[in-house]
């Protein structure tokens, strides 16, 4: 794994960059393909879709969109949640895990392991009395029911406990010595330390929310509460019979940007945030 | 899905950790309130619920294993699980070596690298939707990318998503184009790990590239597969918004993967005690892979 430059010195090099090349256009051809169909009029769409590679290219698409789309609302509504959620478990999670990593107090360690259990339990697999619950205390189509759910993973728990333990006592024993009070010492003197985690947790959790299909398709049932994931997804349904296929493009095109956006200029901490998640 | 670094616990401070008492409870208090009514009841209810007949107005009959033994007899539900194995088979072992491939080939410090390492995690933090619907058109006979490049051939369209024999792997790559950035990522990042001495030792010993690769690189990196490939598989195990999305489960079943039954015979039959009996199966399935996770995570030291 010497580094060198791309263009190869062997032949071996030379098929690695020609695999690489190809890969490359397999991930951005769908992208493109539906950015072509988004510039097209769908009169011309309807008679052949091979018109995609040549002019003329119009923004009639988005100029419908953005006059008659509800897809400002949803942005709203994943704006609303995806924040929502992302503060939420920044707070419990910041709570909780110094609790498990500092204090003492009854069966802590168990209820710490009950905890990490909760990383097996999949979303799935507790859907249907999670869905009768929400029905019972009335929160389905509401922010605060579309965001609970979320607040509940214990992955946040475990990754700030993990990084807690990892600040040494002695810093808490030297503030305390200047009679902080334990909440002092956890608010002004640890959590700032913390904040490389919180990043990573944040963005984790913000990305998440944005992107979550299963809980907002069960939940937010009404047009009015879609999130931006669910809104694309419902746009899909009659999928032959809707608005028309440039429409439809021009509607993925414009969700995806905000996001794809953030990804170019934060590639780093997402990556690191998203693998983190992972393992 | 992160059991994988519980164990490193810190012996040291269960014994001089600040005084035990109740109020320290507080810190802890309120995200263990929201566990225990979302998570924990839910899972105990749920688990209940599975030994009744019930629909979503309350009427319930306790039936025992009834659903269970419903469940094993239901063509449907079988099919899902075949479906979802299936689905496993497809994209899993591809997930890994094409991470791999690509880690191996990225893992330098060029700007061409690291412009193609972004493009190849971009996919990944696109949500469920706007994928199946890039792909749709993709697959599509009617003016689909894919049609449209084999009219110019003066070939007939291929109607993959309403196949029964290629809806499930027109999903699969579709998966595997959303999915691959981690596996990657994972693998780059367990390269950068393997100690330069023994590249060195390998150069001394004049071994070539593809000795290198076979004696050194692929031996360090073993645990990260192994993790990947459960990773992978617990996430795959999940399938739903692709295939509700892209196929509705057809045709005839023939792409319906577990949640996606679960979902259906929860939420469209109301049938709640059979779809709790059958997220239940899934549950198991799953608890077996994140296990599996944790003990190979668990010997991080060793490998």
């Amino acid at each position: 794994m010497a580094a060198g430059s791309m263009v190869g010195r062997t032949l071996s090099d030379r098929l690695i960059l020609v695999a690489v090349i190809v890969l490359g256009i397999v991930m951005v051809a769908p992208i493109v393909w539906a950015l072509g169909l988004s510039l097209k009029t769908n009169a011309e769409l309807m008679v052949d879709t091979s018109s995609v590679l040549h002019a003329p290219y119009t923004l009639q698409n988005y100029w419908d969109l953005v006059i008659g789309s509800p897809v400002f609302r949803w942005f709203v509504n994943s704006m609303i949640v995806s924040l929502g959620m992302t503060i939420g478990v920044l707070v419990l999670s910041s709570l909780a895990g110094y609790g498990f990593a500092r204090l003492e107090f009854p069966g802590r360690d168990i209820i710490f392991v009950l905890v990490l259990f909760g990383l097996a339990v999949p979303e799935q697999a507790v859907i249907i009395p999670r869905h009768q619950l929400f029905s019972e205390l009335g929160l389905h189509n509401t922010y605060i029911g579309l965001i609970l759910p979320g607040l509940s993973t214990s992955f946040g728990v475990f990754l700030m406990t993990q990084y807690f333990r990892a600040i040494p006592r002695e810093v808490d024993e030297a503030a305390m010595l200047d009679n902080a009070t334990r909440f002092q010492v956890f608010w002004r003197v640890l959590l700032p330390m913390t904040l490389p985690a919180q990043a990573t947790l944040g963005i984790y959790t913000f990305l998440h929310a944005w992107n979550d299909y299963w809980w907002p398709l069960i939940s937010g049932t009404n047009a009015q509460m879609y999130t931006v994931t669910v809104g694309i997804a419902s746009t899909q349904i009659n999928f032959a019979e809707s608005a028309g296929l440039g429409f439809l493009m021009a509607q993925a095109i414009f969700a995806a940007l905000p996001i794809l956006i953030v990804y170019v200029f934060f590639q780093k901490y997402i990556v690191r945030a998203v693998s983190g998640g992972a393992t | 899905m992160s059991v994988a670094a519980a164990h490193v616990t810190d012996s040291r401070e269960t014994r001089s950790g600040a005084r035990g008492d109740w109020s320290s409870l507080l810190y802890v208090a309120p995200f263990l309130l929201i566990y225990i009514v979302l998570v924990v009841y839910p899972l105990f209810s749920g688990m209940w619920l599975s030994l009744h007949k019930a629909d979503f107005f309350g009427e319930r009959v306790f039936v025992g294993l009834e659903n269970f033994t419903r469940l094993l007899a239901d063509k449907v539900f079988l099919g899902t699980l075949w479906n979802t194995f299936y689905f496993i088979v497809l994209t899993v072992p591809a997930l890994a070596i094409i991470g791999l491939g690509l880690a191996l080939a990225l893992n330098r410090t060029t700007r061409a690298a690291a412009v193609l390492r972004g493009v190849f995690f971009s996919s990944s933090v696109l949500s469920v939707t706007i994928v199946t619907l890039l792909w749709r058109v993709v697959f599509i006979p009617d003016g689909g990318f894919i049609a449209t490049v084999l009219e110019m051939f003066g070939k007939p369209p291929v109607a993959f998503l309403s196949d029964e024999d290629l809806a499930l792997p027109a999903i699969a790559i579709t998966t595997i184009w959303w999915c691959i950035g981690l596996p990657m990522m994972l693998f780059l990042a367990a390269l950068q790990q393997v100690p330069k001495e023994l590249y060195e030792a390998a150069a001394l010993d004049n071994a070539g590239r593809w000795k290198t690769l076979w004696s050194v690189t692929l031996p360090s990196i073993r645990r990260t597969f192994a993790l990947v490939i459960i990773i992978e598989i617990v996430l795959q195990f999940q399938l739903f918004g692709q295939a509700q999305l892209m196929t509705l489960g057809g045709p005839n079943n023939a792409s319906r993967p577990i949640v996606l039954f679960i979902y259906e015979v929860g939420f469209n039959r109301w049938d709640i005690g059979y779809a709790a009996a059958a997220a239940q199966i899934l549950f198991g399935l799953i608890l077996m892979a994140a296990l599996a996770q944790y003990f190979v995570a668990r010997r991080k030291g060793e490998a």
